[in-house]
Parts: C-alpha cells; structure tokens; sequence
C-alpha cells in the first residue's frame, strides 16, 4: 500500500524525515514541508542502490538495543582505560566467530556493534558471509568472548531482523 | 545557569577529555597495530559521546529549547567509526602488517 503512493521503504523515509527536523534549526512549517519532500524524493532517486527489501520485522526493539550498546560501551570503556594505563600487557587474540544472521544489514549491525564496543574490532567478513574475523583487545578465553557477543548482540539482532 | 548545571557540564566535559586522552595514550603505548586499532575506537564513542552531552546540556540552557543537530554529529560518528577501523584492519591483514607474537589466532590470507 505505502509503496503504491510512493513510499517504498517507510523505514527510510522516516529516518530521513527525523534526520532532517533535527538537521534544521527547530520544527517548523518549512522544514516540515522540506523534510516530507525529501522523505518522498530520496527513497525513489535512490531505489536502485537498494538491491533487498528492508528486513526490520520487529523496529520497536531497536531502541532497547541501541540502550544496551550504549551501556556495554561505558563498561567496557573503562576496562580498555585501565588496560591502557596500567602496567599489564594486553593479550590481543583473533577469533574467528560463526555467524548465525543472514541478513547483510543485520551482519553490518553485529559487526558495527562489536567495532564500537571497546575491546574488539571486527576486522573481515568472510566472503561466505558465515565467519566474521574479530580482533581482540584482551582476552582469556576465545569461546568467551564468543558467547558473550551471542547472548548480547546476536540474539536481540535476529529477533529484530528475523 | 545553575550551580548543578554548571558541575554537571562541566564533569561530562572532563570525562569526555579524560577518555580523549586515555585514546590517544593507548594509541603511543600499545604494543602493535592491531592493538593501537582499540584505543582510537574508544575515544571517539565514550570522548565525543560525553563531551556532546556536555554541548547539547549547555546550549539548551543558553538557548531555548534542546538543540538536537549536536546529536546527529554523535550518530553520525557512531555509524563512521566502525567502517574506518574495519578497512584500516582488512588492510593491515592485506599488507601481512606484523602483530604482536603473544596473539591467539591468526588473521585470514587476503
């Protein structure tokens, strides 16, 4: 229905609409006009770039992921810190970790999360899409850190994406 | 403005420093690249995040109104960061660049 009046992805018109009421300065008539226009316009001029249908089923979880991201972010901020000025040397590992989602933009979602978490980066996708290369920080246990990164991101992300 | 107002900023400005320079210590002291990877990371989400909660506190005191656009800069950054480490990592690994001999594990052939 939304695609027929020119709306084919509402997520990302949404997003543009919102970005751009906080882009100009205050909401007002204008920028309310502008900002429709541009959730109308942009979708449609890019269309082609977007190969898939966006795949958010369940959107009203995101928000509780992004709190959770931000919180495992402090914690682990101040983990890195005192690794950083402490005296103990780091024991770095690379772990390959299998991925369950299938999803591109899902597997984008996992692998921007653990870049952004302190204390991994994740450095390669396989081509397969089945294996993400992380680099670690500091750890004692390999299967560890796959767990943790299973139970906290993973999970949450495939009942968003399915 | 007020005197809570006033610590409050004034403290997130300070954790946003602190963690700015805890980034670029870690940067100097780590011991190979991979793991000097970890410390630019860390400054930009916990450094910007604090010292943009500090922007956005301030000037919605000054101002009226809560000045939103200081937030975009914030997730702007959170979706850029992980991009740029991740291609700074694919090509260390594509140029063999050396890691420490303590690391687990081996990076993939490009």
């Amino acid at each position: 229905m939304l695609a027929r009046i020119g709306l084919p992805q509402p997520f990302l018109s949404l997003v543009l609409f919102l970005v751009w009421q906080l882009l100009s300065d205050g909401i007002s008539g204008g920028s309310v006009v502008m900002g429709a226009i541009l959730a109308w316009a942009l979708p449609l001029l890019t269309r082609g770039f977007w190969p898939e249908r966006p795949a958010i089923v369940k959107g009203w979880l995101l928000p509780l992921y992004v709190l959770r991201v931000l919180l495992d972010i402090v914690v682990a901020s101040l983990a890195v810190a005192r690794l950083v000025l402490g005296t103990r040397k780091p024991r770095p590992a690379f772990i390959s970790y299998p991925i369950s989602l299938e999803h591109p933009l899902a597997i984008t979602m996992l692998a921007s999360t653990i870049s952004l978490t302190p204390g991994t980066v994740s450095a390669d996708v396989s081509d397969d899409q089945r294996l993400l290369l992380i680099h670690a920080l500091d750890v004692d246990d390999e299967q560890e850190v796959i767990d943790a990164i299973r139970q906290r991101y993973e999970k949450p992300l495939q009942e968003i994406f399915q | 403005m007020s005197p809570i107002a006033e610590y409050l900023i004034a403290g997130l400005l300070l954790i946003g420093g602190a963690f700015t320079l805890i980034g670029a210590i870690g940067l100097a002291r780590m011991p190979d690249f991979y793991t000097r990877l970890h410390a630019p990371t860390k400054a930009t989400t916990v450094g910007v995040g604090a010292i943009m909660l500090a922007s956005i506190s301030y000037s919605s005191y000054q101002g009226a109104g809560i000045d939103t656009a200081e937030l975009l800069i914030t997730v702007f950054l959170f979706m850029t960061a992980p991009v740029s480490a991740n291609i700074l990592a694919k090509s260390a690994m594509h140029l063999g660049v050396k890691h420490m001999p303590e690391t687990r594990g081996k990076p993939w052939d490009q």
